[in-house]
């Protein structure tokens, strides 16, 4: 059973692996992803991640649900932050666990994709120069829908 | 029923969320837009290009040919950038 949370403060990457695996013996691989704010060629002063309480956690759950259908997950954790983050910060986490590694792998890559293109978060760029004007939307990108092609 | 707006539908509109009451022959999401960019000019202006524009009821996907009889709470919304 999967466990998320959308939250916005910040969580602790290591904590979340060990509560993952704390007291069995069985989980032979753990596979983590780590998404972080980038600067933008230090343009970027913070992302504003907005969205949908209670949907969002809702299709990150189903995701979670599909992936442990499609592979034999011991355990997966996703967290979603929300609200001002600034360069180098944690924006989310996916951690995933099995016996054996490709399942791990494939779930977290499969985790991400879905994530990135059904889960409901908007992200904007407020700029550190001021004459930038209001923060801007990120445009989804086209790679993004092509990324969920290789799960049909 | 309660229609939520978010990211720049929301900005574009003014408000994040209202009651509304559309008329009955409205029945499709696709239909709502329609009714919905009828109500202003910041409507309008959310709802220029629906086909971009993605839709939710009861905080589950779905698509402009599905109908909301029925529901609590539907939702417009730029495509998603999360992750």
């Amino acid at each position: 059973m999967a466990s998320v949370s959308v939250q916005s403060r910040d969580y602790d990457t290591a904590a979340e692996i060990a509560a993952l695996t704390a007291g069995r013996t069985d989980v032979g691989a753990v596979v983590t992803f780590s998404g972080l704010c980038r600067d933008d060629g230090g343009t970027l002063e913070a992302l504003e991640i907005e969205h949908y309480p209670g949907m969002a956690e809702g299709e990150i759950a189903r995701v979670c649900a599909e992936a442990e259908a499609r592979w034999p997950l011991q355990g997966c954790r996703v967290i979603h932050r929300h609200g001002a983050i600034p360069p180098g910060a944690n924006i989310v986490l996916v951690v995933t666990a099995s016996a054996h590694r490709a399942a791990a792998f494939a779930a977290a890559d499969f985790l991400m994709d879905y994530l990135k293109s059904e889960a409901p978060f908007w992200k904007r760029n407020r700029r550190r120069d001021a004459a930038a004007g209001q923060p801007e939307w990120v445009a989804p990108k086209a790679d993004d829908a092509d990324a969920l092609d290789r799960w049909r | 029923m309660k229609a939520l707006y978010f990211a720049w539908v929301r900005e574009r509109i003014g408000v994040a969320e209202e009651e509304i009451e559309p008329p009955a022959a409205v029945a499709t999401l696709g239909e709502l837009m329609g009714w919905l960019a009828g109500r202003g000019e910041n409507y309008a202006h959310a709802f220029e290009n629906p086909a971009v524009i993605r839709t939710a009821v009861d905080r589950l996907h779905a698509k402009h040919d599905a109908p909301f009889a029925g529901a609590r709470e539907v939702a417009f919304f730029p495509p998603m950038t999360g992750g």
